[in-house]
C-alpha cells in the first residue's frame, strides 16, 4: 500500500517536473518562466527526498527555490518591459531544427545510457536509513571531500566578485 | 528501493536535459537561455543523485551539492552581464551579440 503511495507522489512530481520544464521553455513572459522553473526545481526536490538525499532536497529549495530564483525575479523585475522574450530567430526552419535537435539529444542519451548499463541498473544497493542525511554529507564533506568543499567556496567569492565588478563598470558607463 | 528504480529517474533525467537544451537553442533572450541552463544542470543533477542511490554511495549527492554552488555562481556572474547589458542599451537578444564572431 505504502508502495503504491510513494509511485503516485513519485509519477505526480515527475510530470509536473517535465510540464514546468516546458513552461519555462515555451512562455513568452520571463516572470513566468522563472515561476514555472521554481515550480520545476520544488518537484525535482520531491523526486531528491523519494532517491534518499535528503539533504540535497533541503538545499534544493533552500538555495535555489529560494536565493537564486529571488535574483532572477529581482533581475526581470528591474528590466521590466525590456526582458520580455522574443521567440525564435527570424528563420522559422531553426525552430524546427531546435526540435529535432533535442529529441536526437534525447534519443542518444537514452541508447547510450541503455546500451552501456542497461541490466546493472536494476540492482541497487542496500542503504541504511541514514543515508543523505545531513549528518552523513557533512561528515563527507569534512573528512574526504574537504578540498572540494573549500575550492567550491571560493569559486563563489570569485563569483561574487565578479558580479559586483561587471555591475560598477556598467554604471560608470551608464552617465551620458 | 520504495517507489520507481533508478532507470525512471534517469528517464526524466535524460527528458529534462533535453528540454533544457530546447530552451538554450531556440530561444533569443537571455534570461530564458539562463533559465534553461538551469534545468540542464538540474536534470544532471537528478542524474548525479540516481546513480549515487545506486551504487550506495553518497560521493554522488556531494557532487551533486557542488554542482549547485557552481549553479549559483553562474546565475550571479550571468545575471550580472544581463544588467550591464541592459545598462548599455543593448538589444537583450543572443542573435544580435555578434561582436566576437570570427
Amino acid at each position: 500500500m505504502g508502495n503504491v503511495l510513494v509511485w503516485v507522489i513519485w509519477l505526480l512530481a515527475a510530470a509536473a517536473c517535465l510540464g514546468s520544464g516546458v513552461a519555462v521553455v515555451t512562455l513568452t513572459n520571463p516572470f513566468y518562466s522563472a515561476l514555472s522553473l521554481i515550480a520545476n526545481l520544488a518537484s525535482l526536490a520531491v523526486l531528491f527526498l523519494l532517491a534518499s538525499a535528503e539533504f540535497v532536497a533541503a538545499a534544493q529549495v533552500l538555495v535555489y527555490a529560494g536565493a537564486v530564483m529571488v535574483m532572477f525575479l529581482f533581475v526581470i523585475a528591474y528590466l521590466g518591459g525590456r526582458a520580455d522574450a522574443p521567440w525564435a530567430g527570424e528563420t522559422r526552419w531553426l525552430r524546427g531544427a531546435a526540435i529535432v535537435a533535442s529529441v536526437a539529444l534525447l534519443v542518444e542519451v537514452v541508447v547510450a545510457i541503455g546500451l552501456a548499463a542497461g541490466d546493472s541498473l536494476t540492482d541497487e544497493a542496500d542503504v541504511a536509513d541514514a543515508f543523505g542525511s545531513p549528518a552523513e554529507i557533512g561528515e563527507l564533506f569534512l573528512t574526504d571531500h574537504l578540498l572540494a568543499f573549500e575550492i567550491t567556496s571560493i569559486v563563489l567569492l570569485v563569483a561574487a566578485v565578479g558580479g559586483v565588478v561587471l555591475g560598477i563598470k556598467a554604471s560608470e558607463e551608464e552617465t551620458p | 528501493m520504495l517507489g520507481p528504480g533508478v532507470p525512471w529517474y534517469l528517464a526524466v533525467a535524460a527528458a529534462l536535459f533535453s528540454i533544457g537544451a530546447l530552451g538554450v537553442m531556440m530561444r533569443r533572450s537571455p534570461l530564458i537561455v539562463l533559465l534553461s541552463l538551469e534545468i540542464m544542470l538540474n536534470a544532471g543533477n537528478l542524474a548525479l543523485v540516481g546513480f549515487s542511490r545506486l551504487h550506495g554511495e553518497l560521493d554522488g549527492q556531494i557532487f551533486a551539492l557542488a554542482v549547485m554552488a557552481v549553479a549559483a555562481s553562474e546565475v550571479c556572474v550571468g545575471l550580472g552581464l544581463i544588467v550591464a547589458m541592459a545598462r548599455r542599451r543593448l538589444p537583450l537578444d543572443v542573435d544580435t551579440m555578434t561582436e566576437l564572431r570570427g
